[in-house]
């Protein structure tokens, strides 16, 4: 009798894992880079390339660093939650333009309003592979050492923001 | 109107399934042979209205009615005719319905092909049958209905996904279906007689043939889709280990175990629970396959978009189907008798440690398609499981199997001996290892895992062409008279044999010499690979019906002497402006040559990737075989099913497949 | 208009042809590097497609972290550097060879083990059953009654 049971017995233990698995968004990667120094760059600005814009022009500030894209239909989803965010002052936002040509993403600003203290180019991809991104919009909240403290995949929506960022941001001001 | 008869036809089809489902189970616990006799005419029934919703749909399918939410997002009016019927099943509303129509196809046949079964057991069967349409039938009704309508209906459909738009998306699924469902025949078998408690000879007797056509199907329909990725996705791989193709090879794996292991049982009345569990088994498996692919817990290019409500459904269901057949097994499999006696060495032996063997591997890989998941749900981080894993893991599996396959054909029933077999089976041995040590030689590239395929390959040649010998031997009768005195089912055995070593073959040549270049090609260039010149003779600009194509011209010739001209294509299919590659291949016996096409480079050229494939049609030729010498072994006399009035042959009740 | 620009097109064709049959290049130079390449991106999972690994996938961080690993290759890195390269910023994800850790034993070792236990399962079950079991394969009843039932036409 005991020995029969065993089949079933395995078969509710994976019954129990696929359960919790509906709950879990397999496209989903957690970055290994959360809790450890935000990679470095120095790139040409968005609204002149002659000037240069550094992850060490942020250090003491807690800051959002954004990679969008003109191309990016998500984007298009998230922008006006961080043109909200950014008129609200809590925090500010820079962004990394994201293989991207200069004159659509000036474009792009130009119609959907500009949430950004600076926008940095990334021409050819190399930051964002640095920042291991996989997929545009994704999200860094960097704190006042530079320290990467989350990453949000996919668009920054209102309740993502209520929910984690703000709360976060909050924390890591007072520290 | 027409998908609103398909709508209410499901409905019909469900209460039809209810009935099928519930009376006859009660009724021949009861002993009350009305409500069993409900299951036939139930059966049938639900086949028709089955059928019906499925040409419905077919038939808004085929006459462009983007009224229906399936049909506006799977098809489109540009889209080809075949392609549009194919896209029935290009989602995952239309693909549960094919479910349900094989499901009901499966059980039409076991209400025709069971007249000689005790009226109980048929009852039984066709009850448990009519449970699992219920669960599929309530599925579409309640969460995947295909006849959704759309208000205000779409302009035009958003199109059939480019990949799919293929003449392998007309055979693979179908294919595929027969066997996964075709396991239910099994399972309902397996439960009927756990219900009865008439685990017999009898049982295993009636399961076979049905259980064999299923893995019939399975095979070839696996056979279709991994020769479909093949030619479809430009990269020349055959295999890759996806969550999909996980969930069809775990059935695969298990079946093919039930397969022996019911052989076992009706011969020698031996592994009566062990059968039970794997019939059991291989159906939960083809089930457990859905629920990977339909909710979305895997990421997998075959995944639908998805709704939790389903993943949940499907989950209940299945705890509910196998669940409740575990349960029952655990209740009943302890009073199972054991069967004959046999020695530690003996064919029963040899068939149980390949059973073993089989399940092993099948766990292996449900281990390792679910292992990212596991970690996943216990916060310990997300890991992926590809190829190399299951390469690594998989070989070593599977080679003791191979190992035994050539073994225990020969051995005695009941009590053999290892000196007696290691006598007769010291030329197969000594042939083997040989090949697998001087062929690679020959050929200028040796590794132990080359070494290891061929040995086993030659192996499996090697011992069924001993067993095929002593059979024949003697010369008192005429060749034909010998060959036509061993059953049929023993001549499937030997073929289905020979094709597990084409295959073996196959993979290990092809895995072990293929080759590749990636080269910039303008039109004029010469490129060469494993003594052949490829010429680029540029581009050309073609329309299909519904997409745009660049196509390839690649003359292939070898020592100045032309071969043949092949067509890779790179396609542009409009409507999801997605582009597609169609590689240009030249198969024969001996290898593939294959191209595709990448990128336009400047000035007229292209990036180009040519392969050499030696023997890669082996592994699928050898899959026919498989499948083939199954279909010899379920045409044996002894299953059909009439006018048998003549006693059976003395060597017909021999073990096979 | 159309046969007239088809049959430019074919004597370009033919022109070029016969003026420049020249060998295919390779798309990049270097053997040991491309191989090292194809051998690591065919290890390494796509994130954008996630069901193809690197040198399958046509997506265009598929194309960049190609020619970030060639670009490593180049500098004479090898497989264990570049692979640490990518798990730093995209985790042990893109590792379709999960790295042996402690939360991997299972995986590695849990095919062996469990084939190691049900050897020794069959083993000592074929033992026992040797001993004990009895040799009643199928009485002449049953066989009787097995004849009966499959031979039964309705």
């Amino acid at each position: 009798m005991k020995r029969a049971l065993l089949p079933l017995i395995i078969f509710l233990i994976v019954v129990g894992f696929l359960l919790v698995g509906l709950n879990l968004d397999p496209r989903e990667v957690p970055s290994p880079l959360v809790g450890k120094p935000a990679p470095a760059f120095s790139l040409p600005r968005l609204d002149n390339a002659d000037k240069i814009i550094s992850n060490k022009d942020m250090l003491g500030k807690v800051w959002l660093f954004n990679v969008w894209a003109s191309w990016c239909g998500a984007c298009r989803d998230e922008h006006h939650v961080l043109v909200a965010l950014s008129k609200s002052g809590v925090v500010p936002i820079y962004g990394l333009d994201y293989k991207d040509t200069r004159l659509d993403a000036l474009q792009w600003l130009a119609e959907g309003g500009n949430p950004y203290v600076a926008t940095a180019v990334d021409e050819n991809g190399r930051v964002g592979i640095d920042y291991g991104v996989y997929g545009v919009p994704e999200t860094y909240v960097i704190d006042k050492a530079g320290v990467i403290a989350y990453k949000q995949i996919g668009p920054v929506t209102e309740a993502v923001l209520r929910d984690k960022i703000l709360p976060l941001v909050k924390r890591l001001q007072i520290q | 109107m027409i998908p609103e008869i398909g709508h209410f036809a499901l409905i019909l089809a469900l209460i039809v399934a209810l009935i099928q489902g519930v009376f006859p189970i009660i009724g021949a616990a009861r002993g009350n042979a009305v409500w069993m006799g409900l299951a036939q005419p139930a059966a049938r029934a639900q086949f028709l209205l089955v059928v019906v919703a499925f040409i419905c749909l077919a038939y808004a399918f085929a006459t462009m009615d983007y009224s229906v939410t399936y049909v506006a997002s799977n098809s489109n009016s540009k889209l080809p005719l075949q392609y549009r019927i194919a896209a029935v099943w290009g989602g995952h509303e239309g693909s549960l319905l094919l479910w349900a129509v094989i499901l009901s196809v499966w059980t039409v046949a076991v209400s025709f092909f069971s007249k000689h079964l005790p009226s109980a057991m048929r009852a039984r069967i066709l009850g448990v049958m009519g449970l699992i349409s219920v669960g599929f039938l309530l599925f579409m009704l309640s969460v995947s209905n295909p006849f959704e309508r759309l208000m205000p209906a779409a302009m035009d459909g958003r199109d059939l996904n480019p990949l799919l738009q293929d003449p392998g998306m007309v055979f693979h699924p179908p294919m595929l279906y027969m066997g996964y469902v075709g396991f239910s025949v099994a399972f309902a078998f397996a439960i009927a007689a756990l219900l009865g408690g008439e685990l017999d000879s009898a049982w295993a007797r009636w399961s076979r043939p049905w259980t064999t056509l299923a893995w019939v199907f399975l095979t070839l329909g696996i056979m279709a889709g991994s020769n479909w990725a093949y030619y479809e996705l430009g990269w020349g791989g055959w295999w890759f280990w996806d969550a999909v193709e996980n969930a069809s090879f775990m059935p695969w794996l298990v079946g093919t175990a039930l397969m022996h292991s019911l052989a076992v049982t009706e011969k020698r009345g031996s592994f009566k629970a062990w059968t039970v569990l794997l019939a059991i088994c291989a159906f939960s498996l083809s089930l457990l396959g859905t629920f990977l692919v339909r909710s979305g817990v895997l990421t997998s290019v075959h995944a639908f978009a998805t709704d939790p409500r389903r993943g949940l459904f499907i989950l209940a269901f299945l705890v509910f189907v196998i669940g409740g057949s575990l349960l029952l097994f655990a209740w009943r499999a302890p009073t199972v008798g054991r069967g004959g006696k046999f020695g530690v060495v003996s064919r029963e032996s040899f068939l149980l440690a390949n059973n073993v063997l089989l399940a092993v591997a099948a766990i292996s890989v449900l281990f390792g398609t679910l292992y990212p998941l596991f970690l996943d749900a216990l916060g310990l981080g997300k890991i992926s499981v590809g190829p190399p894993y299951f390469d690594t893991v998989f070989a070593p599996l599977m080679a003791p199997a191979l190992f035994l396959m050539g073994v225990g054909p020969i051995a005695r029933w009941k009590q053999a001996t290892l000196p007696e077999l290691a006598m007769r089976l010291r030329w197969a041995f000594g042939i083997s290892v040989a090949t697998a040590v001087i062929l690679p030689l020959l050929l200028g590239h040796w590794t132990p895992m080359i070494g290891l395929g061929l040995f086993l390959a030659f192996w499996i040649f090697a011992t069924t062409a001993n067993l095929v010998y002593q059979r024949l031997r003697g010369a008192d009768q005429p060749l034909m008279a010998r060959i036509k005195s061993n059953s049929y089912s023993w001549w499937g055995m030997v073929i289905a044999h020979l094709g597990i070593a084409v295959f073996t073959l196959g993979v290990t040549v092809v895995k072990g010499f293929e080759s590749e270049i990636a080269v910039r090609m303008a039109p004029g260039d010469v490129a060469h690979l494993a003594g052949f010149d490829f010429t680029f003779e540029g581009v050309t600009e073609i329309e299909g019906p519904n997409y745009s194509a660049s196509r390839g011209h690649i003359r292939i010739a070898k020592n100045g002497i032309e071969r043949t001209l092949i067509n890779p294509e790179k396609r542009l299919y409009h409507v999801q402006n997605m582009p597609m590659t169609e590689a240009g291949i030249s198969p024969s016996v001996i290898h593939d040559l294959y191209a595709s096409l990448g990128e336009p480079l400047d000035g007229g050229a292209w990036s180009v990737r040519i392969y050499h494939k030696p023997m890669v049609e082996w592994v699928w030729f050898g899959c026919l075989m498989m499948a083939f010498g199954g279909l010899l072994a379920i045409s044996d006399r002894r299953y059909r099913l009439k006018g048998r009035t003549k006693p059976l042959p003395e060597h017909a009740t021999e073990i096979s497949t | 208009m159309k046969l007239i620009f088809r049959l430019a097109t074919v004597f370009c064709l033919m022109f070029i042809a016969s003026a420049w049959a020249d060998e295919a290049r390779p798309l990049h130079d270097g053997v040991a590097v491309e191989a090292q390449v194809q051998r690591l991106s065919e290890e390494l999972r796509c994130l954008v497609c996630q069901n193809q690994t690197l040198a399958d996938s046509h997506s265009e961080l598929a194309e960049d972290l190609r020619q970030e690993i060639r670009a490593m290759a180049t500098k004479g890195m090898s497989d264990q550097q570049i692979t640490d390269y990518l798990v730093e910023r995209y985790g042990d994800f893109v590792r379709y060879r999960p790295p042996l850790k402690s939360t991997t034993l299972l995986l590695w070792f849990g095919p062996f083990a469990l084939l190691l236990a049900g050897g020794i399962g069959l083993f000592l079950m074929l033992r026992r059953r040797e001993k004990s079991a009895e040799d009643l394969p199928l009485s002449a009843d049953e066989a009787r009654k097995v004849n009966a039932l499959l031979n039964k036409e309705s």
